[in-house]
Parts: C-alpha cells; structure tokens; sequence
C-alpha cells in the first residue's frame, strides 16, 4: 500500500492508503479528524469540506494521491488553536446550528468565500453556499452569518 | 398532574452535590405514540431526568430526549433554570444514557417541551426549595426569611447568600417538598426569553460527537450489501475477491444482507464492490411506482369509515357545483445529512452500544433480546443526531450493528452510505385520495368526500382497529372546516416497503390535499381563500387567529410584482396550529421560486421563542424540498432514487425568507419540531392554482419521472 506525506493544519502526516482512497476517509478513519463529515460521497452535499491550498474541495470525492503536496486546512485548523475563526464567532452570534452536522462544511465554504471575498453579495453567497446541503433549513441564519462575519449589519 | 408520593426522588448525597429525579405520566397523544413506538410500559410513570448541582456552581441537566437539532437540550433546562432561579450562564446539559433510571426513552410526536413542561418546573422549585432550606438551617434562620437571587440563597436581614454549589451536599439532605411553590408565569425570566443554545459552541468547532463520529480501541468499520428488492433476501454470495481487499477482515451473512467488516470504510467500500451476490426476490421483483398507484386507486372504494357527518352521498348529488379530484404524493425518504449508522461493542457478558437514535431504550430492549443478554448488560450511550425527521425511532442499523459485532468478536461502526440510507425503506408512505366536495347556490361548501388509500404506519405495531389507521387519516378525520356533510374512509393496502414516521407523520400529505382542495372549493364558489377559511373556522378561534396573523402580516389582498401569487394554508398538528402564506412565481423553467412565506404559530405557552422560529423555518424547508422535489419511485421492487442528485433537497439560493409570527395567548402547550412542515406544501401550491389556474394535484411539484 503506498504511502503518503500530507500537511494537515500545519502538521505533517504520514499515512499508508490506496491511492484512490478520498481524502475524508484518510482524516477521519486513519487520523481521527472527525470534524470533517460524511454526507452523500459523490459531491452533492459539501458536508465533507476542507480546503486545498485555500480551496474549496469535496474530500468525499478527493483522492489522497492527488492532496499530497498541498495545504489541506480541516474545520479542526481553520483557526489557531484555542481561537475561532471570525466565521465562527458569527456562527455562535446568529447560533446558526440546529442539528449541527453540515455545519463543519458550511463554515469551511463561509471562510473560503470570505477570504476571497471580503464582502459578497446575496448573490454572491447564493452562488458559492448552495453547494452545501442543510437538511435542517438553517440557510438564512446562513447568509446571516456570513454578512455578520464580513462586518455588515445585515 | 402527577399525584404519585414518589415524584422526587434525591439519589445521591455525594461529592455530586444535589441530584434529583423525577416521574412523569405519558398521557394522550404522547401516550399513543410511545405505544405506537414500542416504549410505553405498563407503569404509568417514568423516571426522567437528573440535576446535578455541584460544588463549583455548575448544574447540569441531564435530557433523556434526543437532541436532533430541535434544540431540547437548550429548551428544558430553560425550564428547569427558570423555577430554580438559576445562574443561565452556569447551565450545562447533556444527553442522558439509555437507563432505566430515566424510565424509558424516546424522543418524537412534537412532544419533549410540552411533556416535560410542568414536571421540569416542579423538578427546579423543589431543588430551590431543598437549598433554601440548607441554607436556612445552616444559618439557623426559619426558611421562610430566606430567598433565592439568581444561583445564590440569600436571608435578606442579616445579607447573607450562599451559592448553590456551597449548598448542594447539605441540600441533599433535605426531604423534597411535595408540592413546591411555582413562579408565577410573569415573573419568568428564562421561560419565554429568547436563549441561545448550549450546543451551539461545539457544534461551530466540530467537537460535537455525532454518533457516525465514535471512534472505540480496535474498532472496525462495516457496511451492509442489502437487499435491493423490497420483501427480498439474500440468496447466495461469493465473498473470495472481497477477502483479497487490503483491509477487509470478515465477510459474512446476517439477515439483512452481507456485512463487509473492514479497517476503515473505504476498505469495506472496495469490499462491497468485490462481492458477488445474488438475491431472492420473493415474488417482489417486478413492482412499479405504477402497480402501486394502480393498486391505491383499486381499493380506495372499499376503505373503513374514520368519520362521517351528515348525508354526503345526498349532499353531493343536491350541489350547486361540484369538483371530484384525485390527490396523490409519493414515498418519501429522510435524508438526514448524518446517513444511519451506530457502532456496538458486544462481548460475552455485556454489550455497549453507541446510537444516533430517537428510542435509546427501544434499542437497548432490542440489543438485549439480540445478545440474549439482560437488558442490565447493554449501554446505549445516544450521541448527538445528525437528523431524525422520525428516522431515528426505527432500529434497523441497531440490529444489523449489534448481529455484526458479536458475529466478529470486535466493536464495529456500522455507517450506512447516502445510497444505502436512501434504499433502506422506512419512507413517509405513498398516498392516492378520492375526494369531491360540493358548494352551495352562494359558493359556500357544503359537503367533503375524502377517500384515503395509503400504507399503515401503525400497522407495525399490531392490527388495525376497526380498520383505521389513525395517523393515516389525521388532519383529515379531525378537520376543523364548518361543512356540514363530511366523509373520511381509509383503506390499506399491502405493499413489500416498510413505512415509518417522517416529520409530521400523516399531516405531512394530509395537510397537503386537504388544504389545496380547501381552494379548489374556494375558487369554484368564487371565494377568496382566506375569506372562505375565516367564515368555515367560526368555531375555531384559535386557527382563526393564526389565520388572520399570517393574512395580515403577509398583506394579504395587496398588489404583488407581475407574475407573483399568494397562497395560504392552515393546518393543526401535534397541538399546534400553523398558518403559512406563500409568495410565489413560476419562472419559463417552470420550476416555481417561493419567494417570501409569512408563518403564524399557536402553540400555547413557549420556551425558547428563538428555537420556535428555527423550527418554523426547518419545518417550512423540509416541508418544501418535499413539495418541490422529493419522491422515491419504485422499479423492479427496487428504490430508483439513491442520492443528493436524484433526490434533490432546497438549496441556499432557493430558501425564500421567513418570517415567523408566535401567537401567545397561554392555550394548552403544543409541539414545535413537526407542525411548521405540513401547511407549505398546500400554501405554494395554492399560490400557483391563483397564478396559473391549474390545481396542483400530484407532489412532487417538479416531477422527474
């Protein structure tokens, strides 16, 4: 079984693996990242968020072979140990979650969306967080949170 | 409500601080649906739920209801806190084990807030009351000059306070009182106050432990090749190339198919793919979504009355007009975003099971009865649910973890992929109704013929009495429309695919057809819907008040955009009554965009008015996916849908906004996780028979097949 060298949240990991095992499953049977959810497998839902070099990427559906060499950020790293990330704080002001279980997916979206755009629009947020699924209807506590998160009224 | 002298109970007077328990009597409703569940038992009591005050002021709660997202492990201790005069920000809680010191446990019917209500309160009076009196006797001050300050007693003329965690031990001590006084309802400061969740933090960093999460020491991962046929079984397999994938460990039978036990779950995917098995389709091989409709439609006729007023038959053939429709609506699935899963650990003498389930104690019951060990030897520890929507009370993935890991010798995670949680049955069963109505020479109706063919949830549970499935026909056999003339039969069917509850069990079609029907009445005597409901709800003041919010604050009968209707519905269920209005177009795609949906509640005296609003919404969206786009059609015995793609659900930039109106005027206390689901459907169809002229007849709305 090949071997694999991964920067996870700033850490390397080594870990043996089928090349075409996804990365979601590597973070969460071998590593133990549990934050990182399972939803549908085939990239319909973005439960299984992380981020590759900053992007936004289906891990359900992300071979481990193809993210060595990049920086994979987990829910678990989006922010420096012991803080939260801005989306999170927003998260907890709107207490957006119900169930909570997409929740690890929709702040990895939010926090690559704003990292790249300080400021979106509703449009822009429809566009981008639609890709998520939220069985609970939580979407407008959503949209809520990102514009708190942008430092908008909303 | 509750007269029995062991109502409280103080267990322990230990290094814990104050602990209490309590009964509490499944009635009504409740009671029904505990029966239906398989959890009632034949005491009339329960035991349910903890408060641990410890010495450094922290009390925690301990819920025996499932947390899913409908926030119960923030709503009681509200309760609690309130009568307790307790610190908010020193209020934790947390899921209580399977045990029968909690009595039995399952959480569904819209029922935890309104059932636990006045108990929770005595529960929070009577600890209040046990550390005013340890405080009282430590002081040697008569308790009656003592009283409480926000987590502190406090004996006003010589200004001393004690904290509750300085008094907890001494507290224990103390007898309960039996009849505590309670807060007057103006004086809440918690109850009825908007709180924020408890379980939100770890939820926003990911540390929440959902069931699919658990991870044990030697713990293997399965997954189960089942079945595809419904009614079918395993005729032979050939697990040889399976073996050979690296990481499989045990490839073997259980009843529902071949489990693949494996290192990790993408070894017992590979695993799965290198298995060859045939299946015995039972004579179930060749049923369609068409055999099914077709077999609705034959026995609808011939189904049990659930209600008859009047002379409908006459009634009917002496109207000024008429309509005779046919209202269908598909199985539908779950789709919780957590798939089913749950991992068992049995041994020889003991079992330890951890559940994402709605029925800790159904599973604990079912496991003992599995392991043939004493119900004593099993733990279920429930974890956080990703969803229940009713999924949750079934116990299939209990079963087949508890027969994996004793058949294996290790402790096992059982995780369900989307497409096998999709194919596993358990729907919200499929619906073909017979209905006509007739209206007067002034456009008034007169008379309502509805015939209900659908499978029987309650028939899991044991024979139907005189023929009727109560849930099947809810909302329909208790319709509160002023029509003199009335008919409601159900008949049943017998199909291969198990049914079950799925959030707001028989309201979810019900409210559906009897609301849009409603408007074809109202548009055949040329009445305005709202109007039209106002004038048939005469008797029924409370629905007439959420009715006349959601018109009002909806600005119903104002000019809207080009292309844009309203529709409204309105329908009672699990003790609450809900009024939706919609906004809605229908774009050249002809899929409609629901823009706006104003929501007015009554469900008696609330908790959390933020929780409520949540709920609303959650309801309204999952209420909608369904009327947009869920449906689950059958082909060859088998499930056609499997996944996100083929069974799509509200996406962020379809969600309308909503705004949710709570009618508080201290009625009786209702539900709040279902009855937000069943009126949208009616009220976006609504809005398009205004727009287009067409009734909607058949959900889903969008039909891919």
């Amino acid at each position: 079984m090949p071997s694999y060298t991964l920067d996870i949240n700033g850490k390397q990991h080594t870990v043996d693996a089928p090349a075409d095992m996804p990365l979601l499953w590597v973070l969460r049977d071998k590593l133990g990242l549990t934050g990182t959810k399972f939803g549908c497998g085939v990239g319909e839902c973005l439960a299984c968020a992380v981020h590759l070099d900053g992007e936004v990427a289906f891990s359900c559906s992300y071979p481990v072979s193809a993210a060595q060499g990049k920086k994979i950020t987990t829910i678990e790293g989006v922010a420096p140990a012991g803080t939260l990330h801005p989306v999170q704080e927003a998260w907890i002001e709107v207490d957006v979650p119900q169930c909570g279980y997409c929740q690890s997916g929709q702040i990895m979206a939010a926090a690559a969306l704003l990292a790249k755009t300080p400021h979106p629009t509703d449009a822009e947020i429809d566009r981008t967080m639609s890709a998520n699924l939220c069985r609970c209807g939580t979407y407008n506590r959503i949209r809520h949170a990102i514009h708190r998160a942008a430092g908008e009224a909303s | 409500m509750t007269t029995r002298r062991d109502f409280l109970g103080v267990t322990a007077a230990t290094g814990l601080g104050l602990v209490l328990g309590f009964h509490r009597p499944l009635k009504g409703q409740a009671a029904l649906i505990a029966k239906a569940m398989g959890t009632d038992t034949a005491s009339d009591a329960e035991l349910n739920a903890w408060v641990h005050i410890a010495p450094d002021d922290t009390i925690t709660l301990v819920i025996n209801e499932s947390e899913m997202g409908q926030g119960v492990l923030t709503s009681l201790p509200m309760i609690l806190a309130e009568e307790l005069d307790a610190d908010w920000t020193k209020v934790r809680s947390e899921p209580a084990p399977a045990d029968t010191r909690f009595g039995r446990q399952s959480t569904g019917g819209s029922t935890s807030v309104r059932m636990d209500y006045a108990n929770l309160r005595t529960v929070g009076a009577a600890a209040r009351a046990m550390l005013i009196g340890a405080a009282a006797q430590r002081w040697g001050v008569p308790a009656g000059e003592c009283s409480t300050d926000v987590g502190y007693v406090v004996h006003a003329a010589s200004k001393r306070r004690a904290s509750y965690g300085s008094l907890a031990v001494d507290a224990a001590k103390i007898t309960p009182p039996e009849k505590p006084p309670l807060k007057d309802p103006k004086d809440f400061r918690i109850i009825g106050k908007p709180m924020k969740r408890l379980d939100t933090p770890d939820k926003v960093r990911a540390t929440t432990e959902f069931g699919i999460d658990v991870r044990r020491p030697g713990m293997l991962i399965a997954q189960v090749e089942r079945c595809p046929i419904f009614g079918g079984k395993l005729g032979s397999f050939d697990a040889t190339k399976a073996k050979t994938v690296p990481g499989v460990r045990h490839v073997i039978a259980i009843p529902s198919g071949v489990a693949v036990v494996a290192d990790d779950f993408w070894a017992a995917t590979k695993g799965r793919e290198a298995l060859s098995v045939t299946w015995d389709d039972a004579g179930h091989g060749t049923l369609s979504s068409t055999d099914i409709a077709a077999e609705l439609r034959r026995i609808v006729d011939g189904g049990a009355v659930a209600r008859k007023d009047g002379e409908p038959d006459a009634a009917l053939a002496g109207s000024h007009a008429t309509i005779h429709a046919e209202y269908e609506v598909p199985y539908l699935a779950h789709a919780t975003m957590e798939p089913m899963n749950c991992t068992a650990d049995v041994r020889s003498g003991s079992c330890e099971i951890w559940a994402p389930t709605q029925a800790p104690t159904g599973c604990r019951d079912l496991a003992a009865k599995i392991t043939g060990l004493s119900s004593e030897k099993v733990t279920v520890h429930t974890t956080y649910l990703g969803g229940g929507f009713g999924r949750r009370s079934q116990t299939d993935f209990l079963e087949d973890a508890v027969r994996i890991s004793k058949a294996v010798g290790a402790p096992v995670k059982l995780v369900y992929t989307r497409e096998d949680d999709m194919r596993a049955g358990w729907y919200r069963p499929t619906a073909y109704n017979k209905i006509a109505g007739g209206v007067d020479a002034q456009g008034w109706p007169t008379v309502w013929t509805q015939k209900i063919a659908t499978p029987s949830i309650a028939e899991n549970f044991g024979p139907l009495r005189d023929g009727i499935d109560g849930m099947a026909v809810e909302g329909v056999s208790n319709l509160p429309y002023a029509i003199p003339n009335m008919l409601v039969t159900y008949a049943k069917p017998d199909f291969p695919i198990s049914v079950w509850f799925w959030r707001s069990v028989g309201s979810s079609q019900n409210g559906y057809v009897t609301e849009c029907f409603l408007d074809e009445l109202a548009h055949l005597g040329g009445k305005d819907p709202v109007e039209l409901r106002r004038r048939l709800l005469k008797d029924h003041p409370r629905h007439r008040r959420v009715l006349d919010l959601a018109a009002e604050k909806a600005g119903w009968g104002t000019p809207l955009p080009e292309g844009h209707a309203r529709g409204v519905a309105v329908h009672e269920a699990f003790g609450s009554i809900v009024a939706e209005v919609a906004e809605v177009s229908l774009p050249a795609s002809g899929t409609p965009r629901v823009h706006h949906v104003v929501c007015a509640v009554d469900c008696g005296q609330y908790v959390n008015p933020d929780t409520i609003k949540a709920q609303m919404e959650s309801g309204i969206v999952y209420g909608l996916s369904a009327a947009l786009y869920g449906e689950i059609t059958i082909d060859k015995g088998r499930a056609v849908q499997g996944n996100f793609d083929s069974y799509p659900i509200v996406r962020l930039r379809e969600m309308p906004s909503i705004d949710t109106y709570i009618v508080a005027e201290g009625d009786p206390m209702g539900g709040i996780g279902e009855p937000g689901t069943p009126p949208i459907a009616a009220a976006v169809c609504n809005a398009l028979l205004a727009l287009t002229g067409k009734p909607v007849r058949r959900l889903p709305i969008v039909r891919r097949t």
